[in-house]
């Protein structure tokens, strides 16, 4: 289970229609399994079908995140046209251990954000729960 | 010789590359891993001959990214 305050949900589908139909990006922090921060990223990419994180960007994330004394929990992209499953790209190149991956569909009619834990090219689904209420986060 | 790795002192032999580093911090794939030692990104070609020195502060991160 991994929680995400309402309003980073709503943060990231404006980013992910902002950015459509280009792939957007992003890593989510915070402590246990609790979401406190999102970090927007920049697609390094910049393709509909495709995305990677700038290292630069990773890099300075990693140490805002250590400086909040939060943790790295989950990295998410946009799917603007397709669903929010794990495509066969995202089940090889997820080599990074201990992570979650959120993939937020703009498919359907409404925004449909699912979460996995993918090791060795397989994606398990985690339960994901938006907060109803507003919380305050960094 | 005293190092840090992602922020968190760490204890490491002389002469160990930044390769062997990785090895040590159990990085199976470093052809997917992003260094930076002491604010500088080092380019994968240079970790098997870059030597880490005392007080070098090294970060390293995995490549994140996918498809639709």
């Amino acid at each position: 289970m991994l929680t995400i305050p309402q309003g980073i949900y709503r943060e990231m589908v404006a980013a992910a229609r902002a950015e459509a139909p280009l792939e957007a990006c992003g890593l989510l922090a915070g402590r246990e399994n609790q979401v406190e921060s999102l970090f927007p990223m920049t697609n390094g990419d910049a393709s509909a079908e495709h995305f990677s994180l700038i290292p630069e960007e990773q890099f300075a994330a990693a140490r805002e995140i250590r400086a909040r004394g939060q943790q790295l929990l989950a990295v998410w992209h946009s799917h603007p046209a397709t669903p929010s499953r794990p495509s066969p790209e995202d089940l090889r190149l997820a080599v990074a251990p201990d992570m979650l991956h959120l993939i937020l569909s703009l498919a359907g009619e409404e925004p449909k954000l699912r979460g996995f834990r993918i090791a060795d090219g397989r994606a398990t689904p985690v339960e994901l729960e938006i907060q109803a209420e507003e919380t305050d986060y960094e | 010789m005293k190092i840090a790795v992602n922020g968190d002192a760490a204890e490491v032999r002389d002469g160990l590359n930044v390769l062997e580093l990785l090895a040590e911090r159990q990085v199976k794939m470093p052809d997917m891993v992003s260094v930076e030692l002491n604010g500088e990104i080092l380019a994968r070609p240079d970790f098997a001959t870059t030597i880490v020195r005392d007080g070098d502060q090294v970060e390293f991160l995995y490549f994140m990214g996918g498809g639709a």
